[in-house]
């Protein structure tokens, strides 16, 4: 069965290939339909590919075909099957084939309907690609691939220019991130000789922890991942990316693509722990970065951008969690979090169905029993993600919390903080835009409705993911088994080795403690969070001047200002300098120059074919007489 | 013919040249000068036979018979090319009703 | 021995004076003669060069077919127009100067080879029709033979070219 993996990838690539080329032809719902089958029959072959690992059955490599041999280099297009890279097809299918069916219900009435599903389609493939490649350049294809898709998906409604822009932000944003990946391919080749996981990891294991080279390579692969995954500084794309449609920004801006890069440094965990250095680094930036984002989602006021820096925050958080060694923590974290904040965005993407587009919470209210499948569904997902137990959420940040705190006792505090903020700006957004009243006026609040079918099934099959999720990861102190560490461990069994994990150190009365002050804290700010935002309803709808540490967090932090005035605007005064100057004064004049000279020497020189036949015999005879006499002359 | 056989010992090969250098110059001179078609024509067929008389002058001069060969074959060819090139020159006339070279001034930008 | 060599002078100045009259004859008629006349003055020369097979094609092609052509044409289509072409005099010694300067290249030309000529160049035997048709039978057969495919295509072409509705 695994030999037929290439299977798992073909069916949404069919999926595309047959919507994207019968675009006019298909009416009504039809082409929906034949992309969420072909995502739900990659489903099912990932499911028995999951089985059969399961039951014991060894990793293996695919080979599809040999595909680019050079030299010494040889490159095959092949697929690597194992209990990482199924866990990843799981998530995909299972999550995508669950947002398929519910865009069927939120895109129906749009015009583009095909184009959607064929661009969805498209991405479930690049990112079965990523996730199934057996060496580092077919995982880079799926890379570029998962890319073009969220720049086409994000610019999906192109007549809006701003969207448009968004699109343009995240592809240039990932192209940075993308420059550091490719490079640190090139300097793979230079090292290993090859791109091949099995080959480079079992070269590594030779090579002492804190090797430079090692190091450098790291570093330009986790510059891919903070481009993929919005880390800090190339994070600003993420939030714009929400101009897409709501199950766009689910699917790739929350549970897969921007997860590619934990599954990249999940993937290439050996490496990793060979460079200490690159670990602190991958800890800093995912620590700042949760930060950052968790402070500026408090004081934001689109659902979506909320829902979006509070992904980017929690992408922070994985990679603490790997920065900390703890790679099967950041998976776990991985899946859970693909459930629950999917959920997350496929109830606010109907919260803003049922209100015919409104995105501003500060306008919403009351909706508690206008749309209660909605509402119990955010509220379950934002148990979740607020780690409130038994939800899923509670089980992985407990892991990472753990993975931290084994790694350095500030970096546990400050996560615990995070984990603090993330519960509080979604109890926010969960209060004010569901109790209270209603602010926005009444006719457009009339046609509020709950949405199809086809929407709240998927909501509900998730948020019982959201609730069960958790269960693949108990930890063994509260009497589970931790499924999910035994599963991956033969993953990261080489890297342990060299960190020289051991299961736990941490003894039994600390690792409760360190699950329940975190867990006591979040239900103090849950509560402060249902005072300020449910009872007194602080919901400023103008704005009022602000302290100056407001304004910085609305503002959030001037970073794109930043960034407009660090590289945009220098970036263009040297663009407009070589337009004036060197290309107009200089290449123009000179290429233009050559052009009016030839044109001025062939009106002049026409003039010597007369046209009479008697000139060209003298002409001839004289250039016969010429080149004999060089001739005698030579 | 013992007679020639003496005579070539008197006469240099330089005469040959000198001569059949003169004639083609007499040639060139009448393609240059004529307008007449036809005797530019002429004047062609004087360079070639000077040519000719040249090269089989080098031929016995060097107990070479290629140089005959070849003198044989560009008679060939110059039998062929009067006949094509007189086609030319009648076709010509019948259209423009002159064979003055002057008059096919269409060879031009 | 002395006869040889006038021979030749009088064959040259024959030959030369016919070309000049070629160029200087106001009627195309006239330096179609003075063409054949010159013809006849260059077989003698082939034959004062002990080429016989070359001097008798000589008279066969030039005199026989190709300057009856010459005539054939001049007279059948009454081309025989008389000095109406006036060049100008500019041209005319412009062209006189590049012909002269042309001889005096050409003359240097062949002067500045050190030809190695035999020693007795009368003794040779090679423009005889014997051994001539030799070596033309052996060592050029199949340029021969092509020579006849190329007669054939010019025919062709002369008979399409002179067909009165080609266009």
């Amino acid at each position: 069965m695994i030999e037929k993996i290439w299977l798992v990838p073909l069916f949404p690539l069919i999926g595309f290939l047959a919507i994207a080329f019968n675009f006019m032809r298909f009416k009504g719902l039809l082409s929906g339909i034949i992309a969420s089958s072909a995502v739900f029959l990659s489903f099912i072959g990932s499911m028995i590919l999951f089985l059969q690992l399961s039951a014991g059955q060894e990793a293996m490599t695919v080979d599809l075909f040999n595909w680019i041999h050079f030299n010494n280099l040889s490159i095959p297009f092949s697929f690597l099957v194992d209990k990482l890279s199924v866990l990843m097809l799981l998530i995909i299918t299972g999550v995508g084939f669950l947002i398929h069916v519910y865009s069927i219900g939120y895109m129906k009435e749009d015009a583009g309907f095909n184009r959607f599903f064929a661009y969805m389609n498209l991405f479930i493939f690049f990112m079965l690609l990523l996730v199934l490649g057996s060496n580092y350049l077919v995982m880079f294809i799926g890379w570029e691939g998962v890319g073009l898709c969220s720049y086409l998906l994000i610019g999906f409604w192109f007549k809006n220019q701003d969207f448009n822009n968004a699109a343009k932000k995240a592809f240039i944003m990932n192209r940075i991130g993308d420059l550091g990946f490719l490079l640190a391919l090139f300097m793979l080749i230079l090292q290993f000789g090859t791109l091949n996981f099995s080959d480079i990891f079992s070269k590594s294991q030779t090579i002492l922890v804190g090797n430079s080279t090692i190091t450098i390579i790291t570093m330009l692969l986790f510059a891919g991942a903070v481009g993929k995954s919005a880390q800090i500084p190339l994070f600003t794309w993420l939030p714009d990316a929400m101009a897409g449609p709501t199950p766009v920004s689910a699917l790739i801006h929350a549970a897969t693509m921007v997860t590619a890069g934990i599954y990249m440094i999940a993937r290439s965990n050996i490496l990793f722990v060979l460079a200490p250095v690159t670990m602190w680094t991958i800890s800093l930036i995912g620590i700042a970065t949760a930060l950052l984002a968790g402070s500026i989602a408090i004081f934001q006021t689109d659902i979506k951008k909320i829902l979006a820096y509070s992904t980017i925050s929690q992408l922070g958080l994985m990679f603490v969690a790997l920065g900390a060694g703890s790679f099967t923590a950041a998976m776990f974290h991985l899946t859970t979090h693909a459930f629950f904040k999917a959920l997350l965005f496929l109830a606010a993407g109907s919260v803003i169905h049922a209100l015919s587009g409104e995105q501003d919470i500060r306008k919403m209210g009351g909706l508690r029993h206008k749309i209660p499948v909605t509402f119990w569904v955010f509220f379950i997902g934002s148990l979740a993600i607020a780690g409130v137990p038994p939800f899923a959420g509670f089980f992985s940040k407990d892991a990472i919390m753990l993975g931290t705190f084994e790694s350095s006792p500030v970096l546990w505090i400050v996560s615990v903080l995070v984990a603090l903020m993330t519960s509080f700006y979604m109890f926010r957004l969960l209060f004010t835009v569901f109790w209270g009243k209603a602010i926005v006026s009444e006719n457009k609040y009339h046609p509020v409705h709950e949405s199809p079918k086809s929407m709240t099934i998927p909501m509900m099959v998730l948020a019982a993911l959201s609730v069960f999720g958790g269960m693949i990861g108990i930890p063994q102190l509260l009497g589970g088994s931790d499924r999910i560490q035994d599963y991956l461990a033969p993953i990261f069994a080489a890297s342990a080795s060299i960190l020289k994990q051991h299961p736990s150190e941490v003894n039994v009365s600390s690792e409760l403690a360190l699950m329940l002050v975190p867990l006591i804290l979040i239900f103090i700010v849950i509560y402060a969070a249902y005072l300020l935002y449910a009872k007194k309803r602080l919901v400023q709808l103008e704005d009022k001047p602000r302290s100056f540490f407001e304004n910085l967090i609305t503002r959030k932090f001037y970073i794109d200002e930043l960034y407009e005035i660090i590289i945009q605007q220098p970036v263009s005064r040297l663009s407009i300098f070589f337009h004036d100057v060197i290309e107009i004064k200089i290449i123009d004049r000179l290429v233009n120059n050559t052009g009016n000279m030839i044109v001025w020497a062939g009106k002049n020189i026409r003039y010597v074919q007369t046209g009479n036949v008697g000139v060209y015999l003298f002409f001839m005879v004289v250039s016969i007489i010429t080149i004999l006499f060089f001739n005698l002359f030579n | 013919m013992p007679d020639t056989i003496q005579n070539m010992q008197v006469i240099p090969l330089d005469y040959y040249i000198f001569f059949c250098s003169a004639l083609f110059a007499i040639g060139v001179v009448g393609v240059l000068v004529k307008r007449n078609a036809l005797v530019i024509f002429m004047s062609i067929e004087l360079m070639l036979n000077s040519a000719n008389l040249l090269l089989a002058a080098f031929s016995a001069y060097r107990n070479d018979p290629a140089g005959q060969i070849f003198v044989f074959f560009i008679m060939v060819v110059a039998a062929a090319e009067v006949a094509i090139g007189l086609a030319l020159l009648v076709m010509i006339y019948r259209s423009t009703h002159t064979i003055d070279i002057n008059v096919l001034n269409k060879l031009k930008w | 021995m002395v006869f040889s060599r006038y021979l030749f002078f009088i064959l040259s100045f024959v030959a030369i004076y016919a070309a000049l009259k070629v160029l200087i004859s106001k009627s195309p008629m006239h330096s179609v003669l003075y063409l054949t006349l010159a013809f006849f003055a260059i077989a003698g020369h082939y034959i004062l060069l002990n080429a016989q097979f070359l001097a008798v094609v000589h008279i066969i092609v030039y005199a026989g077919a190709i300057m009856v052509l010459f005539i054939y044409t001049v007279m059948l289509l009454n081309l025989n127009i008389q000095g109406e072409f006036p060049k100008s005099k500019f041209a005319n010694i412009a062209s006189t100067i590049a012909g002269g300067l042309l001889l005096l290249t050409l003359i240097a030309i062949f002067k500045s080879y050190d030809l190695k000529i035999i020693a007795n160049p009368a003794l040779n035997q090679i423009g005889l029709v014997k051994s001539l048709g030799k070596v033309l039978f052996e060592d050029y057969f199949l340029p021969f033979e092509l020579s006849s495919v190329l007669f054939l295509a010019a025919m062709v072409g002369a008979v399409m070219l002179g067909k009165k509705d080609i266009y």
